[in-house]
């Protein structure tokens, strides 16, 4: 079938909608399913550059950050919708992959990757010191009252198209993830995927075979870090309360780099798998187990991954097939 | 045989304090076999790393066709023309053979063309190679002779005017020896120039028109083959004093 893809897309986005349009449904399942599908949108942004690319970004949490807080100031300063929020992060957070990448895609291996990591630590400390968006001591986004879109009215108990936000805000997660999806998946059957690819392999030969190598990478890092701005926006609404210390969380530069390669990184498939595996194994243990379980359980999932199947579930599954 | 194809004027290189190459000067002409030696750690690969971009010359310049090449970056000159091999061999590790070519035939020449277009290029350039039978193979399963072959192909898949070959033999037995100057004789009879860098005599002496010796960072021999054998200086250079 042609349109596979294109046609899994619209089903899934439709099973996320009607899920909401169940009356009567307990609120956690879309808290968690919009965690979840907010890994998905991060690692498969994540997995552009560190995929594709191979050059590792730990500094997820920093690009995040950088969409939350966008986020927080327009909302602050103008009252901004959601929309006009996620536009401007994605706008400002793929400016700072531009700008970053600039300064450190000269940078090789583990030297990127410590940059990247010093970025968050940078942004942090920065907005720690903003007052304008509550510092240290964070701030507390209430989500504007009744909003409409073309005429028709979103949240509302009544007479709304989603009961509350947290069905409304789990939708446009869904949007997200699925837009996120759709890119990665342009790029990696495109020619930027390729250059992207033989970049990983050997960046010099992939130069001297007329790959515009520090060009290639400056588009990755621009497109993956508008993603990750525009899924930092949708955070503060979600959450109603935010501080740099969760915005900017090193756990989320983890989940980011383990959720893809754990599912295989050299496929668009792997960080949905990864994402959609870990981020419910991660939402049961918060559940039943304990909230800082969660990250022990990456962990040792992670070892196991790295040394049995260091292709990811994607790698084990696309063997067999051959 | 007559127009200048590649002027090097002058061309310095310094590490830190050390000097690798020392206002070296010659030049290659249009269609010409080019022969490069010199005992190891004489220059020859920093030379070829000047030319390729890898490394941009401290002092001097390199003019390819009438253009100056300095602060050209390396994918800008594999468009103008200049191709290079790498002594080890660097494929693309986690793509086919024919994977590896479509990448340079893509990036350079493949606008607005298709991916079977560019697939069928590739093909008729490992059929060429004689490696038609590896296209779909993994590069980990390559033998030593094939990923020369492989190495060489993909700069052939560059188009270019002047590939820079360096130590292509390197680690081959007499026959494989045979059969890589054989594919480099034919690309030089199809107009292509070449740079050879080798420390197989046998090889560099039978296939190049004119051969420059380095030592030291420093130009100390240029001739006809016969010549280079003979020159005095070249023999101190290999042998010592």
């Amino acid at each position: 079938m042609r349109y596979k893809f294109e046609i899994g897309c619209v089903i899934i986005f439709l099973i996320a909608f009607l899920l909401t349009q169940i009356g009567g449904m307990n609120r956690f399942f879309f808290f968690a399913g919009f965690a979840i599908m907010q890994y998905v949108a991060i690692a498969t942004a994540w997995n552009i550059l560190g995929g594709y690319g191979g050059y590792i970004n730990f500094g997820t949490a920093g690009f995040l950050g950088v969409g939350t807080y966008t986020a927080i100031a327009l909302y602050e300063y103008a009252g901004a919708s959601i929309v006009e929020q996620m536009v401007a992060a994605g706008l400002i957070a793929g400016l700072l992959g531009l700008s970053i990448g600039y300064f450190t895609l000269r940078l090789k291996g583990v030297y990127f990757a410590i940059a990247t990591l010093a970025l968050a630590i940078v942004l942090e400390t920065f907005v720690n010191n903003w007052d304008f968006v509550g510092g240290a001591s964070g701030f507390s986004l209430l989500p504007k009252r009744k909003p409409e879109l073309l005429g028709v009215l979103l949240v509302d108990r009544k007479a709304g198209l989603f009961d509350n936000y947290k069905e409304f805000l789990f939708v446009i997660m869904t949007l997200v993830a699925i837009m996120s999806v759709w890119i990665a998946r342009a790029i990696e059957h495109g020619k930027l995927g390729r250059g992207l690819n033989a970049i990983k392999d050997n960046e010099e030969a992939a130069e001297c075979m007329g790959v515009p190598t520090l060009r290639l990478k400056l588009i990755a890092t621009t497109i993956s870090g508008s993603l990750m701005g525009i899924s930092g926006a949708i955070y503060p609404s979600y959450l109603t309360f935010v501080d740099p210390l969760g915005a900017f969380n090193l756990e989320f530069a983890v989940n980011a780099l383990a959720m893809p390669m754990i599912g295989g990184t050299f496929t668009w498939m792997g960080p949905v798998v990864g994402a959609v595996l870990l981020g419910t194994v991660q939402q049961i243990a918060i559940v039943t187990i304990s909230s800082e379980l969660n990250l022990l359980i990456l962990g040792v999932l992670l070892v196991v991954f790295v040394v049995a199947a260091p292709h990811g579930i994607m790698g084990w599954f696309m063997k067999k097939n051959k | 045989m007559s127009e200048t194809l590649l002027d090097i004027n002058l061309v310095t290189k310094k590490f830190g304090g050390f000097t690798a190459l020392s206002q070296v000067t010659t030049n290659v002409k249009q269609g010409e076999r080019f022969g490069l030696i010199g005992p190891n750690g004489s220059g020859k690969t920093t030379l070829i790393n000047c030319i390729s971009g890898i490394l941009q010359n401290d002092g001097g310049d390199i003019v390819f066709g009438g253009k100056n090449l300095q602060g050209l970056l390396p994918h800008q000159r594999t468009r103008a023309g200049i191709t290079r091999t790498f002594q080890i061999p660097r494929p693309f590790h986690t793509m086919t053979v024919i994977q590896n070519l479509q990448i340079p035939l893509e990036f350079i020449s493949g606008a607005g063309k298709s991916q079977k277009e560019i697939a069928d290029e590739a093909m008729s350039i490992l059929e060429t190679m004689g490696m038609a039978d590896k296209a779909n193979e993994e590069t980990s399963g390559l033998t030593q002779i094939e990923l020369r072959k492989l190495e060489l192909a993909r700069a052939i898949a560059a188009k270019p005017k002047l590939l820079v070959s360096d130590e292509a033999m390197a680690g081959l037995t007499g026959q494989e020896v045979d059969e890589v100057l054989q594919i480099l004789f034919r690309f030089n009879e199809q107009g292509m120039t070449i740079i050879m860098i080798e420390h197989i005599m046998r090889a560099v002496m039978q296939f190049s028109h004119r051969v420059i010796c380095l030592d030291a960072g420093q130009l100390i021999a240029e001739g006809t083959p016969d010549e280079i054998v003979k020159d005095k200086d070249v023999e101190r250079a290999y042998l010592g004093a």
